[in-house]
């Protein structure tokens, strides 16, 4: 089950993303990874692993291989280009006093 | 315990003394198998597993404490929980003899706690009916560590058995070597009937036929044989175990034999 050489889960116990959902109501938070033969052990081993504070009511276990992911090279053309539009923080927006509860 | 079972038990010194002995079956039952999972600590396959080994021996140590606890106070000679995990010999031990067998391999260990598991699971599902209130309030938080349990073991031997060649033999030899000691898990002795009659304990036939469904429908999704029924010649919940216990026991008191009354 594991590389007697490195101690590592062998490479056919692939890599799975942890989220945990801390209470009813809020998102699910990404925790870490661990490795798992399966989706049902993943699940056992986040519960295991990640939950044994109460640190959750739900758990969501993803392949990291199933993650798309933007590539780092490509941050400069993805994220820059937001940098010096300020203006759309809501900040910007002056509310009529008429407005409750915003 | 209810006022009724109580003062049923205050009334009946016999009915008292079957009481002590059933609550300790199950406690040294938990006790054992909590002490046998405490061994892969450090030596599971990978963390994650060592972990999770971990938590199942802490939820059954903890299902251990609140048993003894309450068979201390039925005693009623001042034993509390410490006196009776740590100072009572192989032979006043009660669990039953499948939970003190050795590890072994993974698969031995997987097998040995489905087995277990499921077992727990009828007999905790009964109980938390009992008319006897603290036992059922025991059983029913028991029993959903006993779900998750079960959900793991049942889950590695479906892993193990539909797996490799070699995952799958090993998974057989296991079963076909720990089922002699299935027979006892059911098989209802003086102490068993005294809880039926007295509606502190559902009768085992019918828990046993509710094992016996889920055992070979686990069976069935692992693409494992049922092995076939033997007889059983073993008594651990008469007190009459396999060599095994004595030297898990040796372990397991060796602090509090060696500096009595020690804390930290």
């Amino acid at each position: 089950m594991s590389d007697p050489t490195t101690g590592a889960p062998a490479a056919d116990w692939p890599l799975y993303e942890v989220f945990i959902r801390s209470r009813s109501g809020l998102e699910h938070k990404h925790v870490g990874s661990l490795h798992a033969a399966d989706a049902r052990m993943a699940v056992e081993h986040a519960r295991d692993v990640y939950t044994r504070r109460q640190e959750g009511v739900s758990i969501w276990v993803v392949r990291s291989a199933d993650i798309v992911a933007s590539d780092p090279a490509e941050a400069d053309a993805l994220f820059e280009p937001a940098r010096d539009k300020v203006y759309r923080h809501p900040t910007f927006y002056a509310i009529p006093d008429e407005v409750k509860n915003l | 315990m209810s006022a009724g079972s109580a003062a049923a038990v205050r009334r009946d010194r016999a009915l008292g003394e079957a009481l002590f002995r059933y609550v300790l079956r199950l406690a040294d039952t938990s006790l054992v198998l909590g002490q046998r999972l405490g061994e892969w600590v450090g030596h599971a396959p990978v963390l994650e597993e060592d972990l999770g080994l971990a938590n199942l021996a802490l939820d059954l140590i903890g299902q251990a404490r609140l048993l003894l606890t309450y068979a201390g106070e039925i005693e009623g000679k001042g034993r509390d929980e410490d006196a009776l995990a740590y100072l009572r010999d192989a032979p006043e031990f009660l669990n039953l003899t499948l939970a003190e067998q050795p590890n072994g391999d993974f698969a031995h260990t997987i097998v040995r706690q489905w087995l277990i598991d499921a077992w727990q699971l009828e007999i905790y599902s009964d109980l938390a009916g009992s008319s006897d209130e603290r036992l059922a309030a025991i059983a029913a938080k028991a029993l959903k560590e006993t779900r998750y349990h079960h959900r793991f073991s049942s889950g590695w031997l479906a892993r193990l058995g539909d797996g490799t060649a070699e995952s799958r033999g090993r998974t057989q030899a296991a079963l076909d070597s720990l089922w002699r000691f299935t027979a006892e898990l059911f098989a209802a002795d003086e102490v068993d009937e005294r809880m039926a009659a007295a509606g502190i304990a559902a009768p085992l036939v019918p828990a046993a036929e509710r094992w016996s469904a889920r055992v070979a429908a686990d069976l069935g999704a692992a693409t494992l044989a049922l092995p076939a029924p033997q007889a059983h010649p073993w008594y651990g919940k008469r007190g009459v175990h396999t060599e095994h216990l004595g030297h898990l026991l040796g372990e397991m008191q060796h602090l509090q034999r060696t500096y009595p009354g020690v804390r930290w």
